[in-house]
């Protein structure tokens, strides 16, 4: 069993020359990850407490069991920061004129940030929150600590220090986490189509003319998953 | 300063099914005619190849062939006591923009609108009194009846490629159709779309049950196809990339592969791709169009566009915030209920019954846009009585399964966690053995729902965008509620392992998306001052603009709007044709 967290904070907080002693040690064993995992990619847009942040919410939200590998290894951290990286984290198709009024929830999303920009903020926030409540940030939080805090984040249940509403935070977590996994791999998560094979979708080579009759009487249609890349 | 060009005799704005039909029946007449389309040139060769357009994160979730909400969007709020605030992205609801329209990426869902829609008031008085219609439910006929439209409906399939049974063919009733359908005069011009597992559950369950289920008519071509003007449709590949997408097969009809490219073959039609109107020009006098300002988006450079006639072919929405924008018409007023233009703005209603069926294979990725079995006893159905239930209106019944793409579709049982170990177990045991029984329900119109400008917000030129106050109202609520309870009698039928509680929305949110059936806002009728448009969808205040789409409908229905609105932009085309170019006015 790898522990990937603590891993890559090491290796981040290594690199960005933010840790201590005490980290470098709990480095050491990352220093010479097996030859079957896929090396870690760089970050475009995640600093290196962003990075901790989301590997950590993608560990947790995905964990690794037969069905899977984790959230990291299916490159969901990649596939958020590519987002944030590119137009739609900047804004795309965001109306972002003012005035900036907080609405009902029936009025949809009303802050004046970009996607980039709220994950920034609110993974600010959160590692405050963390910090004040838990005496650690987000990524060293034992599991059961960490579901508490994004049920609660969930439910908007908690007051982030610096005011941002938890509930649109924790929308744009959970659908980069959940687009992550299970958008095409083209966009960097969803490595090797595994969450494709997890549930049974074939992917983007469908002509199913025949296979609409064929499939008619509760039969499972299996095929080998194919993404945009197998076939260009 | 913006440049005037050369005047021409016709300016249609907008190119999607109804600015393309309508050029494909004005295109011969030999009249200079220009279309301003807003967005960008679309075909199926450059926009919609395979791989490329098989990318549900880039269509489905980031919506890239639909309306750029950074550009151009509405406010929206339930009530007139809130303020409005902009819809910043989409959700709710997608127009379309480019070439095409939101024709380019629909479901290709096509319904003939009877006379309990055409006729509805009238149909209500007489059977349930005056009394039955709610004080503040401005329910109006529409001026046309079924038999008015049936040559134009029957136009649009054929154009359209619509696959689908009869049910009734000049009023001889056909099996396997709907049986409550209007007489037509022959059936549709394709068979039925292939069968999948889950209709004939459904299929199965409904026929138990007493009711009448039948394949959804839908233009997703079940065989290669070639239109009366010569255009060429594919087989359907049930590839489960419909709705929000295009297609690479050409088999769902689409304006860009039939209406427009014959249009196009005039001489005397030029479309101009890029170019956003503003707003229609008219006359010292008010009452005259003499041409229409707009942007070219490319190079910002502002241009007026005279000609004889204005033919407004945009988004529903749009058609009604280019009229208030540009003062065709009186704006409705809800405070003293004068004034006529965003009043009846309607939406669609919705239930939905949600199941599982352990060790069952429905392949949900194996589908298309419109497939499925559907029931339409309590809807066109006018021996369903509406009176133990008190509303108007009523709901189609449908098993549902347009796609099985992941990021959108992962359903689970209630109470499942929505991340984790345990959520991941769900997802992979369900995914292949979820199935929904939906209900789609009409709007009726009210008073306190309706369209104006926004006090506040403005687009990307400055102009006020347009304001949506809309919610659910008693008689929606009613209907949506006993859609609910027929979606969970009729999925208890299916004998599903687990169900979880059926829903309805209690209230209108801009989030989830529900449909893009957006109505109203400049309805047609046979009377002035209760109307915008007169039944040829013509201004009564500015006679030389055509008002054509769903913003003529003065309510909205259990069914899918375009096939009304395609038949309506058809006999309008053919009366702009036939006796307006010969003699402009009013038409009678």
């Amino acid at each position: 069993m790898r522990q990937p967290a603590l891993d890559r904070r090491a290796i981040l907080l290594l690199a960005s020359g933010i840790a201590g002693a005490g980290t470098a040690a709990e480095a050491a064993p990352a220093a010479t990850p097996p030859a079957a995992e896929t090396p870690p990619a760089g970050y475009i847009f995640l600093q290196p407490s962003e990075a901790l942040f989301v590997e950590a919410l993608a560990m947790h939200m995905v964990p690794a069991d037969d069905l899977s590998p984790d959230g990291v290894a299916l490159g969901i951290p990649v596939f958020i920061d590519r987002a944030l990286a590119g137009s739609w984290g900047k804004g795309d198709r965001l109306y972002m004129q003012g005035p900036w009024r907080s609405g009902s929830p029936n009025q949809g999303y009303q802050l004046p940030l970009t996607p980039s920009e709220l994950y920034r903020v609110g993974i600010a926030q959160s590692n405050a929150y963390c910090q004040a409540t838990y005496g650690k940030t987000f990524d060293r939080l034992p599991a059961a600590e960490r579901e508490g805090f994004l049920v609660a984040l969930s439910q908007g249940r908690l007051a982030l220090p610096g005011g941002l509403p938890a509930r649109p935070f924790f929308d744009v977590l959970y659908q980069t986490v959940m687009e992550g996994m299970f958008a095409d791999p083209i966009y960097g998560g969803n490595r090797d189509k595994a969450a494709w094979r997890m549930i049974g979708f074939p992917g983007v080579m469908a002509n199913n003319a025949q296979n609409i009759a064929l499939y008619n009487d509760g039969r499972r249609f299996t095929a080998e998953p194919v993404g945009i890349a197998d076939m260009s | 300063m913006a440049r005037t060009l050369p005047p021409v005799d016709i300016v249609i704005v907008g190119m999607g099914w109804t600015g393309g039909i309508m050029a494909r029946e004005l295109g011969p007449t030999g009249q200079k005619i220009v279309v301003l389309e807003r967005g960008g040139p679309r075909s199926t060769g450059e926009n919609f190849s395979v791989p490329m357009i098989r990318d549900e994160l880039r269509y489905a979730q980031r919506t890239d062939l639909m309306m750029d909400t950074a550009k151009d969007t509405v406010t929206i709020r339930n009530t007139p006591a809130e303020t409005a605030l902009p819809m910043r992205r989409l959700g709710s609801f997608l127009p379309g923009e480019g070439v095409g329209g939101a024709g380019a990426h629909w479901n290709g869902a096509t319904w003939r609108w009877a006379d309990n829609d055409l006729k509805i008031r009238s149909m209500y008085e007489q059977r349930y009194g005056a009394g039955f219609i709610p004080k503040d439910m401005p329910l109006r006929d529409w001026g046309v009846s079924y038999a008015d439209l049936e040559p134009y409906y029957d136009r649009f399939e054929y154009d359209a490629g619509v696959s689908g049974k009869a049910g009734n063919i000049k009023g001889r009733k056909q099996a396997g159709g709907n049986p409550f359908e209007g007489p037509r005069k022959r059936d549709y011009p394709l068979p039925p779309l292939t069968e999948n597992y889950a209709s004939k559950l459904f299929r199965t369950a409904t026929q138990g049950l007493g009711l009448h289920p039948f394949a959804r008519p839908a233009a997703n071509a079940s065989k290669p196809y070639v239109n009366p003007d010569g255009m060429q449709l594919g087989q359907c590949q049930y590839c489960g990339f419909c709705e929000r997408f295009g297609c690479e097969s050409n088999a769902k009809g689409s304006p860009h592969t039939t209406v427009i490219p014959v249009a196009l073959k005039n001489p005397n039609v030029e479309l101009r791709t890029w170019s956003w109107v503003q707003k229609v020009m008219l006359d010292s006098t008010g009452k005259r169009a003499v041409g229409v300002a707009y942007v070219n988006v490319q190079t910002g450079e502002e241009l007026e566009q005279p000609a004889d006639l204005v033919i407004l072919c945009a988004y529903a929405l749009s058609n009604v915030h280019l009229m208030l924008l540009s003062g065709i018409g009186a704006p409705y007023d809800p405070a003293t209920g004068q004034g006529v233009v965003g009043s009846h703005y309607a939406y669609q209603g919705s239930a939905s019954q949600q199941m599982f069926f352990e060790g069952r294979n429905f392949n949900p990725f194996i589908a298309t846009g419109s497939m499925g079995a559907i029931v339409d006893d309590y809807h066109a159905n006018w021996d369903f009585d509406r009176g133990p239930q008190g509303y108007i209106g009523g709901s189609t019944i449908s098993v549902s399964g347009s796609n099985g793409r992941p990021i959108g579709y992962r359903p689970t049982p209630a109470g499942t966690p929505a991340w984790g170990a345990e959520w991941k177990r769900a997802t992979a045991k369900w995914y292949q053995s979820a199935l929904s029984v939906s209900a789609l329900g009409g709007v009726m119109p009210h008073r306190q729902n309706f369209l104006d400008l926004d006090p506040t917000y403005r687009n990307r030129f400055g102009q006020p965008l347009l304001r949506m106050t809309f919610d659910f109202k008693d008689n929606d609520l009613k209907q949506n509620r006993h859609a609910a309870e027929l979606c969970a009698q009729i999925g208890r039928a299916m004998n599903p392992t687990h169900a979880n509680p059926a829903f309805y929305p209690r209230t209108w949110s801009v989030v989830p998306y529900q449909s893009t059936h957006n109505t109203g806002g400049a309805i047609m009728g046979a009377e002035p001052g209760a109307s915008a448009v007169n039944t040829w969808l013509q201004s009564w205040d500015v006679t030389n603009v055509f008002v054509v789409g769903a913003s003529a409908f003065p309510h909205n229905s259990a069914y899918n709007p375009t096939g009304p609105v395609a038949a309506l932009a058809y006999r309008t085309g053919e009366a702009i044709r036939e006796r307006y170019l010969k003699r402009p006015g009013l038409l009678s």
